[in-house]
């Protein structure tokens, strides 16, 4: 093929998604069009499409209910959805996609820090509303933008339970902080790095691993070298349960062991007796009984979440649904569709519903910063020789007592 | 001293997985200059092909190499005649191109029907200890069977009238023609082979760790660095590659902060092209 065939080839091919995409047009006057991306394949598809089933549930309740009710009138939901592959330049472009040529009126969040981070400036960009419920690290959210408002329990808390409790059991411990090298496991780690030396606990490594690592044969080896009885860190999903793994295997002998996010999946389980007594810090378990102010209490959340995916709910579920409960609240308290003043229905509103509470900070330099929301700490057990999440802080949530040390009973 | 001796052993075990792993895209080279992308997600196929056998069957994880093998070499030969035998002989980018294109799709298939949640494969090996270190024995039997798998290629290679038609097309393509061997079947039975190698190296891999549909990017970019060690088209400099891999990853991580350790073996891949083009070991016309 001749230099300019290939050339028209090439043109035709990038000028196709022009002629089958469909021609934007105005949402219908009784619908509220929401955008968002999906991480249907790539790294962050299990925790995304677990967040979105949540947003995809109260979409469908909602919807089911008549819709909306914005002061006499009933709004029918309607979602346009893309896949951003888990990759922050798609996040970039579909973000824009969805304002311009979708005309999103309300915006959620990706999953994961790092996509919240690149779509949020998005948002800001054309002062869209959007609500994040998979974005947990707070330097988004320190830029001083107007529109974000954050529905989970922020990256410095996560591990707070866990340093609490591993203080009161053990004053002395020598902690292990390895962790993936990604801006929400740093930001995390950081955290739970001055919590631990307040608490008083030795913190005898701090180290970061590349998210691409497949073996940690050698940084257990460093772990066991340091004479470090309690471990905290991770990152994601298959580094959590690797290390995991092979910390069990290799016999670390650690007395607690406390991973970012992966713990919080169901297939965690899968792992067997590697996955025995390790905790996660969790935005949201079944076990917590709050009074909901409004929406669903935590079984009826769980149930019909049940009923409809033949699943189980976890905390990435329950903080999509969540966050679509926020907005409708919001929408529905203005009494309006007007971005600002659905801001400022969010910016005043300091509620619980199934999922705990809700409040964001309203200072010009953290707007939008979750205040309220606290995390459990859960810990997979045994029982009836099957494993199971079960919440053991704070004592207002708990559903089983701790099991401490681990290495004695693994 | 004790844990540094015990992180080169531990390097040692994986890195002779990682030589076999690194096998099957450095035969495919050798013979037909092609780099084989879908080579990540054939050695996830071989981890899938271990956890759907033991869970249907209740085999032992060691038996389903077997499968894995014939398996992989079909799906090899397949695989070949679809998106490969079109671009031996052209430029590499074309072959290139294309089995990245197959590979997008073998992955976009494979999300939508498994997602990217975790599997698992429990295999109870019994370990050894050295004071406070242990060494899992599963790490241990994968190495040997790689061992024993990697001195297999090499009999079939030196030894069987295929294999030495393999490496007569391998050093001379024309010349091999014109003394009678049916090149085209050879080179979609050196596809297969590799293809094969990979699959059971991931088989191997995924009675060490969990693994998801895409755990294969991390062994595809480790692959190349282990060939550029080992030397291009060279086999069994792959697996000498894969072991000084290993050693480097555990003889370093005990002294420098473990997010280095990638930068290292990086600075090394790039050492190793300006210092050595062909590889380490000997060049490709004499590998295989």
């Amino acid at each position: 093929m001749k230099a300019h065939h290939l050339f028209a080839a090439a043109a035709v091919l990038a000028a196709a998604p022009i002629f089958v995409t469909a021609p934007a047009r105005a949402a219908d006057a009784d619908t509220i069009v929401i955008g968002m991306t999906e991480s249907q394949t790539g790294a962050l598809n299990v925790d995304s499409v677990a967040q979105q089933r949540g947003i995809d549930m109260w979409r469908d309740e909602v919807n089911a209910a008549g819709g909306i009710k914005v002061g006499d009138k009933h709004y029918k939901v309607k979602f346009v959805v893309y896949d951003d592959q888990s990759v922050g330049g798609r996040v970039q472009q579909l973000y824009t996609r969805l304002i311009n040529q979708d005309h999103a009126q309300f915006l959620f969040g990706p999953y994961s820090s790092g996509l919240t981070a690149t779509a949020a400036v998005i948002s800001e960009q054309y002062g869209r509303l959007m609500v994040i419920t998979g974005g947990a690290e707070e330097k988004t959210l320190e830029l001083g933008n107007k529109y974000l408002f954050q529905a989970i329990t922020p990256a410095g808390s996560y591990l707070a339970g866990a340093v609490q409790v591993l203080a009161s059991k053990n004053p002395h411990a020598k902690v292990a902080m390895v962790y993936s090298d990604d801006p929400f496991s740093k930001a995390v780690m950081a955290a739970a790095k001055d919590l631990a030396k307040k608490a008083g606990l030795d913190v005898v490594i701090d180290e970061s691993y590349s998210p691409s690592t497949t073996d940690f044969g050698p940084i257990v080896n460093k772990i066991i070298s340091s004479n470090a009885d309690a471990f905290l860190g991770g990152g994601h999903y298959a580094d959590g349960a690797t290390l995991a793994r092979q910390m069990y295997d290799q016999k670390a002998n650690l007395k607690w062991v406390s991973l970012l996010v992966a713990p919080g999946d169901a297939k965690f389980a899968s792992l067997g007796p590697a996955a025995f007594g390790v905790t996660t810090g969790s935005q949201w378990e079944l076990a917590e009984k709050f009074t909901p102010q409004f929406g669903p209490t935590g079984a009826q959340f769980a149930k019909a979440f049940f009923d409809k995916y033949k699943i189980e709910a976890d905390y990435h579920s329950a903080s999509g649904y969540v966050g679509g409960l926020l907005l409708q609240h919001a929408i529905e308290q203005a009494g309006s569709i007007d971005t600002d003043k659905v801001a400022a229905k969010l910016n005043a509103m300091d509620v619980t519903t199934f999922y705990g509470k809700f409040k964001v900070a309203t200072d010009p330099k953290h707007h939008g910063l979750q205040v309220a929301h606290k995390m459990v700490l859960a810990q997979w057990q045994r029982q009836n020789g099957k494993l199971v999440r079960e919440v053991v802080w704070p004592d207002e949530a708990k559903s089983a007592n701790l099991v401490y040390p681990i290495n004695s009973t693994q | 001293m004790l844990g540094f001796i015990a992180s080169v052993i531990d390097g040692v075990l994986v890195g002779l997985v990682y030589g076999l792993a690194a096998m099957g895209i450095t035969l495919i080279w050798g013979v037909m200059d092609v780099i084989n992308l879908t080579h990540g997600t054939m050695i996830v196929a071989g981890m899938f092909a271990l956890y759907l056998l033991t869970s249907a069957f209740g085999i032992s994880p060691y038996v389903t190499l077997l499968p894995a093998l014939a398996g992989g070499f079909v799906v090899g030969v397949a695989l070949y005649w679809i998106a490969v035998h079109r671009m031996v002989g052209r430029p590499p980018l074309m072959s290139l191109l294309s089995t990245f294109s197959v590979n997008l799709v073998l992955i976009g298939v494979a999300t939508g029907v498994w997602g990217t949640v975790l599997f698992n494969v429990e295999v109870s090996v019994p370990g050894l200890t050295l004071g406070r270190y242990t060494f899992p024995g599963v790490h241990i039997v994968a190495a040997v069977l790689a061992a024993v798998i990697a001195a297999g290629l090499y009999f079939f290679l030196r030894r069987t009238r295929l294999g030495k038609a393999v490496r007569a097309v391998a050093n001379n393509r024309e010349a091999a023609e014109l003394v009678g061997v049916p090149t085209t079947q050879v080179l979609s039975v050196a596809f297969g082979f590799g293809v094969s190698l990979a699959c059971v190296s991931g088989v191997l891999i995924g009675t060490l760790f969990p693994f998801t549909i895409l755990t294969g990017d991390s062994y595809l970019l480790k692959s190349f660095i282990v060939t550029v060690l080992g030397g291009f088209g060279n086999p069994v400099g792959a697996l000498i590659g894969g072991l000084a891999l290993g050693v480097l990853e555990g003889a370093v991580t005990p002294f420098v902060p473990v997010s280095w350790t990638l930068v290292i073996e990086f600075v090394l891949f790039v050492l190793v092209l300006i210092a050595f083009p062909g590889g380490v070991f000997m060049r490709r016309s004499r590998a295989l």
